[in-house]
């Protein structure tokens, strides 16, 4: 007696079958917009990207500096305690060269997001962000990379208001 | 803005816009393409009949939900077009909140006297002459113009 | 506490887009395994569900929508989810449904119909970024895999073919299962390394794809299990973690919420060796590297130690000690919530010896099922003995 008893057949339906209307199917869009509150912490966080600065904040009872900033410790489960300003270099923690667009759409270049270990944070605190000004062959785990703002009267307090980080 | 001084305006609060980037396409199932082709093509309302527990499912599934027997092919039958209201509403606000220009006159109309029935729409009538238990009937679209959808129908209406 | 049992399992197959609604996807599944064990309705107690975000289905309140497909009508019903872990949380509930003596038996039914989401399911996927620092940069979810998938292979100076390795042992193993979607018993690591780069360093056979299915499962109390079955499945170990959702915070090369679970779940299965002392493994592969950084994290193997282990065949269906006999992810399909249930499902029929051509040789007596998900944050770990 083996598992294969216990396989429904399931039908399969090819994109076709949909197409040429033999299986029947309805389409619904949803009407769902949202707007988030960004809360205190991130919201002093994307005042300051405006400013062209990082900030994070402080927990003197575990003593990390993290970012992104938040008000409560998720380690000691008590309030943060300060907001630290920290610099806009990082050390590239992790890398992907990128071929696809979410909808699997082909890119001829690649785009690079990476996760950057920001300095004047704790050891191993990275943000998600995109380098830049480097070529795809180039990019190394390690590499050392600065932020590249957009114009003061460009930023908006967005992630954005960085454009890439590039090496240097 | 900074964020800790006291808002007077809802508006000025720093919020985030976004939204869900994808739409859904639904298959009919395997019961429901029976169903709904029956509709398209015969302009009938089909139902599955379970005989473990005298259910008349309509419309009609492929399975009894009180006892998980399958209801396959000879389980089918046609559940007739008319049927009677088991309650009903009249809508005055729309999904936004928004007052309706017409207001829409919505039932639960059970089919025949199976123990299934449909939500939708009343039609050809007042809404201050509806009451639980008249007798309706559906009207369908002319069949050039269905295509294996619920809104294959139109509206129930009292029978006569 | 009781002991446990699972006694009966049954599943559809993994396609890539199902005709069955949801609800008839869990009916498939549900009434199979009670089939298997010839039960009915009437002799189950409660029911689990485990089902992935409302978006894949697009519906809402899914378990409650799926309720009647899964057998739930006029039952306590409790849904789970905690993304790819489910698969083996929703066991894990049904397990302390009985062990608390609450109840006697549970059906346990985790469903995905992921085809019903258009244009691609990365657009419910993409909501897995912070919606305020993240999600603006327009990312695509294969990024968090490949950071990752970057981080490990960095660590221990791996190359792609030490990691595409995996992905041709359960592409071949998926090949004898019967509801498989992408079993391929001539794939070979050529084949892997040249298929087309999407975010390098993850290529095309390196990823499990969308898929629609449902796995259920019968657990039992030990009197139920005794006259239902002559050979019960025993639950022996459970145990969960969740790491923090900062996920740029952490490191990436290793799985410590896997290893946390892990730890919890052996401790009460009494295990002390997990190497000497399991005889399958069936750690969750989406990715290839999935697979190795999953081994570690279960402590199967050292840190950077899972690739240089399969290359010598070690974790092959007739090696020392087998790792995704049933073909995985990667071969069988990746129905979100159902997947890690379909790890369970072949820990009972490979311990009952009732894999067919898949059945791992000499008489295993335990397994570990393992699953993961949400924000790469949370392990899932069932230890399962005969």
């Amino acid at each position: 007696m083996t598992m294969e008893a216990h396989v429904y057949p399931t039908v399969y339906l090819s994109q076709k079958d949909i197409d040429e209307g033999r299986a029947l199917t309805t389409r619904w869009e949803p009407n769902a917009r949202y707007a988030w509150d960004t809360g205190v912490a991130i919201g002093r966080y994307l005042e300051e990207l405006k400013a062209g600065r990082l900030i994070g904040r402080r927990c003197d009872a575990c003593r990390r500096t993290v970012i992104p900033p938040r008000m409560f410790c998720e380690v000691c489960f008590r309030p943060t305690d300060d907001w630290v300003l920290l610099q806009d270099t990082g050390t590239v923690k992790t890398f992907s060269l990128c071929y696809v667009t979410w909808n699997m759409k082909r890119l001829t270049e690649p785009e690079i997001p990476a996760v950057i270990d920001i300095d004047g944070a704790s050891k191993g605190m990275g943000i998600m962000h995109m380098l830049g000004e480097v070529k795809p062959d180039e990019v190394k785990i390690g590499m050392r990379v600065r932020a590249v703002w957009k114009p003061a009267e460009e930023r908006q307090g967005d992630i954005t208001d960085i454009l890439y980080f590039k090496p240097f | 803005m900074p964020i800790l001084d006291r808002l007077d305006h809802l508006h000025r609060a720093k919020a985030i816009e976004g939204d869900l980037p994808f739409y859904s396409v639904y298959t009919a199932g395997l019961a429901g393409e029976k169903f709904f082709r029956a509709l398209k093509d015969e302009g009938k309302l089909l139902g599955t009949y379970c005989s473990e527990c005298d259910m008349m499912y309509v419309p009609g599934r492929l399975y009894c939900e009180q006892c998980f027997a399958h209801l396959n092919d000879d389980a089918w039958f046609d559940a007739g077009t008319e049927g009677s209201v088991h309650t009903f509403t009249l809508m005055h606000v729309g999904i936004d909140g928004k007052p309706l220009e017409n207001p829409r006159l919505l039932a639960f109309i059970e089919i025949g006297d199976t123990d299934g029935g449909i939500v939708h729409d009343l039609g050809e009538v007042d809404p201050r002459e509806v009451f639980i238990g008249l007798p309706v009937e559906a009207v369908l679209k002319p069949p050039e113009e269905r295509t294996g959808s619920l809104n294959d129908i139109l509206y129930f209406r009292p029978v006569g | 506490m009781r002991r446990v049992a699972i006694v009966g399992a049954g599943m559809t197959r993994f396609v890539r887009r199902a005709q069955e609604t949801g609800k008839e996807l869990a009916w498939e599944a549900a009434s199979k395994a009670l089939e298997s064990c010839e039960m009915t309705l009437d002799d189950i107690d409660c029911v689990v569900i485990g089902t992935a975000p409302e978006a894949f289905d697009g519906v809402h309140m899914k378990a409650e929508y799926l309720s009647d497909g899964a057998g739930a009508w006029r039952k306590p019903m409790l849904r789970g989810y905690v993304g790819g872990g489910t698969g083996v949380f929703s066991p894990l509930q049904g397990w302390y449904h009985i062990a608390s003596g609450l109840f006697d038996t549970c059906l346990v039914v985790c469903e995905e119909k992921m085809s019903s989401c258009q244009p691609h399911p990365q657009g419910a996927f993409l909501t897995i970024f912070d919606n305020m620092t993240e999600r603006q940069l327009e990312p695509n979810l294969l990024w968090i895999f490949a950071l990752e998938m970057n981080a490990y292979m960095n660590r221990y100076g791996l190359s792609k073919r030490d990691i595409a390795q995996v992905s041709v042992k359960n592409k071949r193993n998926a090949a004898l299962h019967p509801a498989a979607l992408l079993g391929d018993a001539e794939i070979t690591v050529e084949d892997v390394l040249a298929s087309e780069t999407l975010a390098w360093p993850v290529q095309r056979l390196d990823v499990s794809p969308v898929t629609d299915g449902a796995v259920a499962l019968v657990l039992s109390s030990d009197t139920v299990a005794r006259r239902t079955t002559d050979k019960p499945v025993w639950i022996e170990g459970v145990g969960w973690n969740l790491d923090t959702a900062y996920w740029t915070n952490r490191d990436l090369s290793y799985p410590t919420y896997v290893e946390e679970a892990a730890r919890m779940a052996y401790k009460m299965a009494g295990i002390t060796e997990p190497r000497k002392q399991i005889n399958i493994a069936e750690p969750y592969d989406p990715f290839d590297y999935k697979e190795l950084h999953h081994l570690e994290g279960l402590m199967l193997f050292d840190k950077g130690k899972a690739p240089e282990a399969t290359a010598l065949g070690i974790t092959q269906r007739d090696g020392d000690l087998p790792v995704c006999p049933s073909g995985g992810l990667l071969g069988v399909g990746n129905p979100i919530a159902a997947a890690g249930l379909m790890k369970v499902a072949e820990l009972f029929w490979q311990l009952r010896g009732e894999a067919g051509a898949r059945q791992v040789p000499g008489r295993p007596r335990r397994g570990v099922a393992q699953a993961w998900g949400d924000l790469m944050q949370v392990g899932t770990v069932i230890v399962a003995g005969i």
